[in-house]
């Protein structure tokens, strides 16, 4: 960005490598009297996998929301390698930042949705070098170049030019997946990205995942059910119940070994009630 | 027998008469100010529409306000208004104007709906993406935006083509106005008349087939 501010240069280049990329301060974000999160506090490393696991209605969505600034927290503050999102403190009072901030950051931050989100009105490719064209006006030849190779990655290098309403789920996930990736993010925010997808498609865009947690650095959030899938691409799985965060642990002491009883129940419920503890 | 009113005593070669000079007022006016209206108003409904969606509140209280009341208004008195306010203007002129900004009030509510039609989810995807609001609007929301509204603002046009007899209130020779003109003329006001009756409907009823087979064929698949 031409006119970032030197402070904040200085704040990304000074950063420790296992500084946080995402760091959450008392945060809170509440609808009316309806508390979604409470004091929430954590932090996400470079390269880290975190998996948000807990009960539906426990805050999980909203913080890939509140990183991805589609919503605002309504109390404490989040930072974006080390940088403040949306809202600073100054003279011991909550200030918003000029919107210009939460745009150049966003930047690093690629999202894949649940319901795909694909734009209808374009084909395929179109969707994937929108953003890296218009956004970051990268010259046309390479754009081109590395949409091709990010649909041959997800195996649709066929349906360039389709429209994503000739694709089944699964393929519009993955054209969903390229999508985020074309902006070469350094945040990849999932948000249950498997929850609208038929069970036998599952596997497809979750063994795409797989590959991208294997061959990148990139750091990863993510929500899902897909409990398997965590143990197999996260280093932490955070549960939540009550906006709160009540257990963090690594995937295979989480699973085997849950200290928390909400957490042991809700595993249960997930998993079966053989799965836990027995290994 | 009782011999037939005078009303139904139908003859064809009046009919026939009268035929060019219809046809003629048909192209050259009720036709023209049908599609330069409606392309004032699908353009000017658009701009409304933007406008209260984009622009500072009291801004787009003003412009609410303003198309609210010109709904609220028949389109003949709003032509006799601009009529007598411009009188230098060609009553032609004032009538593509008038129907244009009068059916554009209505066009920027299907705008609106059309907008907001469009599910959050493509918002949010534009979010994700750091797209521009310039793009966002160009490159997604209006192009979606477009598809929902097309078929009900085709159904304006062909509302907007059938109210353009009202022209010969502020003197424009329209189609009905060219029938009246034949029938004072020969006194035979049936022919013309039934005539323009049925130019009117050959237009109209594969326009609003055309418009349906549209409905159809923008639709998403999902």
């Amino acid at each position: 960005m031409p006119t970032a501010p030197e402070q904040n240069d200085d704040a990304a280049r000074g950063a420790a490598p296992d500084a946080p990329v995402i760091e959450f301060r008392d945060v809170g974000k509440r609808y009316g009297d309806n508390v979604v999160l409470d004091g929430l506090d954590f932090s996400v490393r470079k390269g880290d996998r975190v998996t948000l696991i807990g009960p539906s209605g426990s805050g999980k969505t909203t913080i890939l929301r509140l990183v991805m600034t589609l919503e605002d927290a309504t109390e404490g503050y989040i930072f974006v390698d080390g940088e403040p999102l949306t809202h600073e403190e100054r003279n011991g009072r909550r200030v918003e930042l000029n919107k210009k901030q939460r745009k150049r950051i966003r930047q690093k931050i690629g999202m894949v949705f649940q319901q795909f989100n694909l734009f209808p009105n374009m084909t395929v490719l179109e969707n994937i070098v929108e953003a890296p064209l218009h956004v970051l006006g990268h010259p046309r030849a390479e754009v081109l170049e590395r949409a091709g190779n990010l649909l041959e990655k997800v195996g649709l290098a066929d349906k360039a030019d389709a429209h994503p309403s000739s694709l089944s789920g699964g393929q519009q996930q993955r054209v969903a997946i390229a999508r985020a990736l074309a902006m070469d993010p350094e945040i990849l925010l999932l948000d249950e990205v498997t929850s609208a997808l038929d069970p036998e498609i599952v596997g497809e865009v979750l063994g795409i995942l797989r590959t991208i947690a294997e061959e990148t650095d990139i750091t990863m959030l993510l929500v899902t059910h897909e409990m398997q899938f965590a143990k197999d691409v996260s280093n932490r799985v955070l549960m939540f119940d009550g906006g709160r965060i009540i257990e963090e642990a690594e995937p295979e002491a989480m699973f085997s070994n849950p200290t928390h009883e909400r957490t042991k129940s809700f595993l249960r419920a997930v998993l079966g009630e053989d799965q836990i503890g027995t290994r | 027998m009782t011999p037939l009113p005078a009303a139904l005593d139908w003859d064809w070669e009046s009919a026939f008469e009268s035929l060019p000079s219809l046809l003629s007022a048909f192209l050259q006016v009720t036709l023209l100010v049908t599609v330069l209206s409606t392309a004032l108003a699908a353009v000017l409904g658009l701009v409304i529409a933007m406008t209260l969606r984009l622009a500072p509140r009291p801004v787009a209280g003003v412009v609410r306000w303003i198309a609210h009341f010109i709904r609220m208004t028949p389109i003949v008195v709003q032509l006799l208004f601009a009529y007598y306010a411009f009188l230098e203007l060609e009553p032609l002129t004032i009538g593509v104007l008038v129907f244009g900004i009068h059916y554009s009030t209505y066009m920027s509510e299907v705008y609106r709906a059309g907008i907001d039609s469009v599910p959050a989810g493509q918002w949010e995807a534009t979010t994700a993406l750091s797209m521009s609001t310039r793009r966002t609007w160009t490159a997604v929301i209006i192009p979606q935006a477009l598809r929902a509204t097309v078929p009900a603002l085709g159904n304006y046009a062909v509302s907007m083509f059938k109210d353009t007899p009202f022209l010969l209130v502020i003197g424009v020779v329209e189609m009905v106005n060219a029938g009246l003109i034949y029938g004072g003329n020969n006194f035979r006001y049936i022919e013309p008349i039934t005539l323009v009756g049925v130019i009117f409907l050959l237009a109209s009823y594969p326009t609003s087939l055309l418009i349906s087979r549209l409905e159809k064929r923008l639709a998403y698949r999902t």
